[in-house]
């Protein structure tokens, strides 16, 4: 049953191996190079302090002088973001959709091996070969990244692209191998329900997307308890002011005057009166910040008093998050793998 | 005529000291698709070492009775037992049973070797000698893709896998039908010569008689979702009279008489009678029938709506009602 799963599964696995080495190539080359930049830079055994934030924005600008790396940092991003779609689409939905479509499943079922067995080795055989593709591309990718990361992230406007934020955490790490094999059950299961291969690409695809989306609102930021940090809003920190729809007021993070969270992710930004409630801006027409200037503005708030309140996982929770993430996905997987042996059972029947 | 000698050879091959009687026993078995009824009140015992032809028109419920008796299907009501055991549960029974599938299905994407090794990795009995040979005497290329090849080929390499598993009973789904005559006679042919000498029970079923004719020794009509008529061919064949005359009536038969079908021709009346012995009258010519004629005689009974009943059974050949 093995030699069946891999000599059907060979197709695919030769087109991954040729994405993965060409993608070995591109980075793997390219790497090295960032490396030196980063070496030359002085970073290497810098630790911290304002004498290596400099030599950081001096490799961050060597990085960025060349277009090949912010490109090949993004390409990354993206490869490993949508990888887990494409592994469902393309290895789990036709899986088993391609033999009830074609009919050989009765071909299949019908030789010593019983159905569970069937496909208990088909899921796990190519279960593991989405988790070895996506986990050494994984690798190699956080590997090649290693040097932005150490050095604070790439800038983006206010902040930077660190580690953990959701998209730089879905491409990084083990977590990558675990949203592919996920996304590879989801697929199968889909072929098992619409047994079509072309709608259980797509379903795929649609239901994958959609839980990538909503897991860093609805679910990571519940997987581990987030710290807390408090600094009081001065006219300084309200320099970077951002008013939301329902005039809710917050203050960035790592800017002057605010909380200071280097590589951290916000999972809640507010600001809070001395009583302790949660700070709206008037919405009426005559308040301050609607028809004074910006200063008078950011005055009018400062003389409030505000304290800027910020749940956030750190830096160093990174590992602790990408173990517990990887471990829920996987227990997802195993479960969603369950159902798919057990409709099989009783498929058709 | 080759098949009547590899009829012999078939039959003279019977089980000695079976451990099960029956290949296929069923009883009031029954498949509903939502309301309507695949399969009904089905009772059957096929004996083991029997070429059973299963035959009826289009949609008559043999493919189900066929899923039903490898597992692909489980009965909604009655129950199967097939060589003693339930229908494909479990390796023990899966390597009991060959069923080659309506459409004959294999890998497009595989090659014939690829077909031989999967059968190889997947089987405990793989008969890779067997295998082997047929596909050299079949003249197939080892290499050649299964998408590639003609329907015939396929089939053929789909009957291949089967027998290789050295199956006790091997289940044929309308394995002939969408093969021209030539590849249809070269199929049957690798069949009768594969079941020949071998301890192996077949069921294979088929909307012609023709292919039936040359290598059954036991027939099952399905018609309409009910079984019309189950027994061995002599049996069957030697309890059937076809009785012509000017006018064929009730009055002249024998009180167990039951008349299956009637045709009306240029003043010439054709009956198509069962009964334990031939009917006997001056006007009358009697003739021993084909088993074609038998089975059509069912066909167009069942097929009228006007006889429907409970399976017959066995060699007892009970008329239903």
């Amino acid at each position: 049953m093995i030699w069946l799963t891999f000599r059907q599964f060979r197709a695919q696995a030769i087109a991954a191996l040729a994405a993965l080495a060409l993608l070995a190539v591109a980075y793997g080359t390219t790497g090295s190079h960032l490396v030196h930049l980063y070496n030359a830079s002085g970073m290497r055994g810098c630790g911290s302090g304002p004498a290596c934030l400099s030599r950081a924005s001096t490799f961050i600008d060597a990085m960025k002088a060349d277009q090949v790396y912010p490109a090949l940092f993004f390409v990354g991003i993206v490869i490993l973001v949508i990888l887990p779609a494409i592994i469902g689409a393309f290895w789990g939905a036709p899986l088993v959709a391609r033999e009830l479509e074609t009919g050989t499943y009765r071909l299949a079922w019908n030789q010593d091996v019983t159905r569970t067995r069937w496909m208990a080795i088909k899921l796990a055989g190519v279960g593991l070969a989405a988790i070895a593709t996506s986990g050494l591309l994984s690798l190699l990718f956080s590997w090649w990244a290693g040097p932005i990361n150490a050095a604070g992230g790439f800038p983006n406007n206010f902040s930077q692209f660190v580690r953990m934020t959701p998209l730089m955490f879905a491409s990084q790490g083990i977590v990558p191998a675990a949203w592919a094999v996920l996304a590879f059950v989801i697929g199968v299961v889909a072929g098992i329900l619409v047994r079509r291969t072309i709608a259980a690409m797509a379903i795929t695809i649609v239901v994958v997307a959609l839980l990538q989306f909503l897991w860093p609102s609805y679910v990571r930021p519940h997987l581990l308890t987030p710290d807390r940090a408090t600094a009081p809003i001065t006219a300084v920190s309200l320099n970077s002011m951002l008013v939301s729809s329902h005039n809710a007021v917050t203050v960035a993070i790592n800017q002057p005057g605010t909380a200071q969270l280097p590589g951290a992710w916000v999972v809640g930004d507010k600001s809070v009166t001395p009583s302790g409630r949660q700070f709206f801006l008037p919405g009426t027409a005559t308040s301050v910040c609607a028809k004074g200037s910006e200063q008078q503005c950011q005055d009018w708030i400062a003389s409030h008093h505000l304290t800027q309140v910020v749940d956030y996982l750190p830096a160093s929770s990174f590992w602790p998050l990408q173990w517990t993430e990887a471990g829920l996905l996987l227990v997802l997987a195993v479960g969603l793998g369950g159902i798919a042996t057990w409709r099989i059972r009783r498929l058709l029947t | 005529m080759p098949s009547l000698s590899l009829k012999k050879a078939i039959h003279s091959s019977q089980p000695a000291g079976p451990m099960v009687s029956a290949a296929i026993e069923a009883s009031n078995l029954g498949r509903e698709y939502g309301s309507h009824w695949a399969l009904q009140d089905c009772t059957l015992n096929i004996p083991v070492g029997r070429v059973t032809g299963l035959v009826g028109p289009n949609g008559a419920g043999k493919t189900t009775l066929l899923n039903l008796a490898t597992g692909m299907l489980r009965p909604t009501a009655g129950s199967i037992r097939v060589l003693g055991g339930a229908p494909g549960r479990g390796t023990e029974q899966l390597r009991k049973v060959g069923f080659v599938a309506q459409d004959t299905p294999v890998y497009a994407g595989l090659s014939v070797a690829d077909h031989l090794k999967l059968g190889q990795h997947l089987n405990a009995r793989w008969d890779g000698d067997l295998a082997a040979s047929r596909i050299s005497e079949l003249k197939l290329d080892p290499r050649r893709k299964a998408g590639r090849m003609s329907g015939g080929q396929r089939a053929q390499l789909a009957l291949t896998m089967a027998l290789a598993r050295r199956p006790e009973l091997l289940i044929l789904d309308e394995p002939v039908a969408r093969l021209d005559p030539l590849a249809r006679m070269e199929f049957l042919e690798g069949l009768a010569q594969a079941a020949a000498g071998r301890q192996m029970s077949v069921v294979m079923s088929s909307h012609l008689v023709s292919d039936l004719e040359r290598i059954c020794d036991y027939l099952v009509v399905l018609v309409a979702a009910r079984i019309q008529i189950a027994g061995p061919v002599t049996d069957v064949l030697g309890r059937h009279h076809l009785v012509s005359g000017p006018s064929v009536d009730r009055s002249g038969l024998p009180a167990e008489a039951e008349i299956i079908a009637a045709v009306r021709n240029l003043g010439q009346t054709t009956v198509l009678v069962r009964a334990a012995s031939a009917p006997q009258h001056q006007a009358w010519t009697v003739t021993r029938p084909s088993l074609e004629d038998v089975v059509l005689a069912y066909m167009s009974r069942a097929g009228q709506g006007t006889a429907e009943g409970p399976a017959t059974q066995g060699t007892e050949m009970e008329a239903a009602r």
